[in-house]
């Protein structure tokens, strides 16, 4: 059977497709249109609201396909997997894509051994190649040092996980006409291994820091939780919110939540303010490219002032206080 | 993986890996792009991947209060050899290399393949451990992908590992908060940062895991399968030049000011 067509794993809450949805669709319409072919989506999950079909459809979905069934009430694994498997098997994509999410990263890797097929996570860049016709996949490496694209000679389907607030989402059209597929997997009642006992929603206070205007950042300078008070008191000022490096966050200044780069959030504020932040490449890849940073730190050579815009090499001690004062002034008229 | 629990002690293998020191500033970072690999600076070293080392804390702890054979598993170049002496020195018990031509350059697949057969041939084990990702690829897909071909559950992202007669309790860590999971063993877990920092190792261990055997398996003992992915570039991505502009004055008040003006100027505060 020739394999074509491109489906993504999207998803959702409540009623709402996630951002990271939208840019799958954005950068699989891209994919499809290329191969002057079909683009569907597919939505797992218990009663399942239609509108979230709608907006995959107006996002660039030709097809939506629903699983939904109480067993995928929440996100197991071993039951995901099998339905998403059957329907692979059924309808052979070309290429398959999910979010680089808690349930991409959890999802995907699976998918791919149980497939047979080569994955590539986190990918920056998706593109057909014009010799073999097979998927390019870029993605950062070396703690985004460095890049490596990479294609799949051994399986199919193609895939790949995205990274997000990379790839662009197209704006939603309405009129967009797209078939709605209720899809009856064909698992029979399959127990999954993983039993969830309890879940706990780490609900922090105040602007969600990846959805913030502007971002406080400390790092290992910072010392301990006392001086990140003070970064709440600019935060607060400037109606952003407060982050952390990976040394802040394992040694509990900041809730792992909280933490920045690649294997934390990733932030695109209009500013980010780093404070005693070295600047770690891995904490840089989490701070969008279009971002304003501004940066504060004793040493002139922290690797942080080639990112920065602004720059002060000076104690963040000394400089936060009057920061801190000057902002309150400047924002309060 | 066969399970014995109940029968004598547990047996725990943890997956490491040796990456070029990731606290080398960028500034020394290099490429090699015909080997496509990065280029070891003069006096730095290859080290345990962070994740990994935290995966081998997690099981050290659940061996400080029950009785469990540990064995780290590493593939890799004879410089493996020191991470995997470093893992003995935090008190894991055995250590295998796996070490051949054919594994070199090994995808994700062919690397879960390798270790998983190699864990079927340590035999009866109940846990395996690994870290979320290795600080090299960064693809965290060999933990997922050893659980699928040994078909046992797997648990990513852990934050927390305790052993309740057959089965495992974990902390799971998800976008919006914690989930607390329970999976029958045999079972594989990766291992987040969240699980907090790994134990040193003192004087007495290290010299004690100098003397230890490490046992090396080679292609004689594991054949690999075929590669799924083939890198066809590595680059470093052009930076975009962006000029600091540095603000100076007398005393750090001043410069704050100075910058206070311009993050205003510039309509960002």
């Amino acid at each position: 059977m020739e394999r074509k067509g491109i489906l993504i794993v999207g998803e959702f809450n409540g009623s709402r497709m996630s951002s990271l949805t939208a840019e799958l669709l954005g950068i699989g319409r891209t994919l499809a249109d290329v191969r002057r072919g079909e683009l569907a989506a597919v939505f797992i999950g218990s009663w399942i609201d239609h509108m979230v079909a709608l907006q995959a459809i107006a996002a660039g979905a030709d097809k939506v396909y629903l699983m939904d069934a109480s067993i995928f009430r929440e996100y197991l694994a071993d039951t995901y997997l099998a339905a998403l498997k059957g329907l692979v098997n059924e309808i052979q994509p070309e290429v398959l894509l999910l979010g680089h999410s808690s349930m991409g990263k959890d999802l995907a890797p699976r998918l791919a051994f149980s497939l047979g097929t080569g994955l590539t996570t986190d990918c920056i860049d998706l593109s057909f190649d014009a010799a073999t016709g097979l998927l390019r996949k870029t993605k950062p490496v070396y703690g985004g040092n460095a890049c490596a694209t990479y294609v799949c000679y051994g399986g199919y389907p193609q895939m790949a996980t995205i990274r997000a607030k990379v790839f662009l989402p197209r704006p939603p059209d309405v009129s967009r006409k797209g078939e709605v597929i209720p899809w009856q997997p064909r698992i029979s009642g399959e127990e999954s291994r993983v039993k969830i006992i309890k879940r706990v929603k780490e609900d922090l206070p105040g602007i969600k820091l990846e959805e913030a205007n502007v971002v406080i950042c400390g790092g290992r300078g910072i010392g301990g939780p006392e001086g990140f008070k003070k970064l709440d008191e600019l935060a607060q000022i400037l109606r952003g919110a407060v982050g952390g490096t990976r040394i802040a966050s394992d040694k509990k200044w900041v809730p792992s939540a909280c933490q920045i780069g690649l294997t934390g959030k990733l932030v695109s504020p209009s500013l980010y303010i780093g404070l005693a932040v070295s600047g770690a490449s891995q904490h840089l890849a989490g701070i969008a490219g279009n971002t304003v940073v501004a940066a504060v730190n004793k040493d002139p050579a922290a690797n942080i002032f080639s990112r920065a815009r602004y720059g002060i090499v000076d104690d963040y001690q000394k400089v936060l206080p009057a920061l801190i004062e000057k902002c309150r002034q400047l924002c309060s008229g | 993986m066969k399970m014995i629990v109940g029968v004598g002690e547990m047996n725990i293998v943890v997956c490491v890996k040796e990456i070029p020191d990731p606290e080398m500033p960028a500034s020394v970072f290099s490429i090699d792009p015909e080997k496509r690999r990065a280029v070891l600076p003069a006096g730095r070293k290859m080290v345990i991947s962070d994740y990994d080392e935290r995966a081998v804390e997690a099981v050290l702890r659940i061996k400080d209060t029950q009785e469990c054979r540990v064995t780290a598993l590493s593939m890799g170049g004879s410089s493996a050899i020191e991470v995997l002496r470093h893992c003995l020195s935090m008190g894991c018990d055995d250590a295998v290399l796996l070490s051949d031509p054919l594994f070199l350059d090994s995808d994700s697949f062919v690397t879960a393949s390798v270790l998983a057969a190699a864990i079927n041939k340590i035999g009866h084990v109940d846990l395996v451990t690994c870290g979320v990702e290795e600080g090299e690829w960064d693809e965290g897909q060999v933990g997922a992908g050893i659980a699928e071909l040994l078909k046992v559950p797997c648990v990513t992202a852990v934050a927390d590992i305790k052993i309740s007669g057959d089965r495992v309790v974990m902390n799971r860590v998800v976008e919006d908060g914690r989930e607390v999971v329970e999976v029958p063993l045999p079972a594989l877990a990766t291992v987040g940062s969240e699980i907090g920092e790994p134990r040193y190792s003192s004087v007495r261990k290290i010299r004690e895991a100098m003397r230890k055997e490490i046992r090396v398996w080679s292609s004689d003992d594991i054949t690999p399968p075929k590669q799924r992915n083939e890198m066809l570039a590595l680059f470093i991505p052009a930076r975009r030049e962006v000029a600091c502009e540095f603000f100076e004055g007398e005393t750090a008040e001043e410069k704050a000011v100075k910058l206070a003006e311009a993050l205003r100027a510039a309509k960002l505060i």
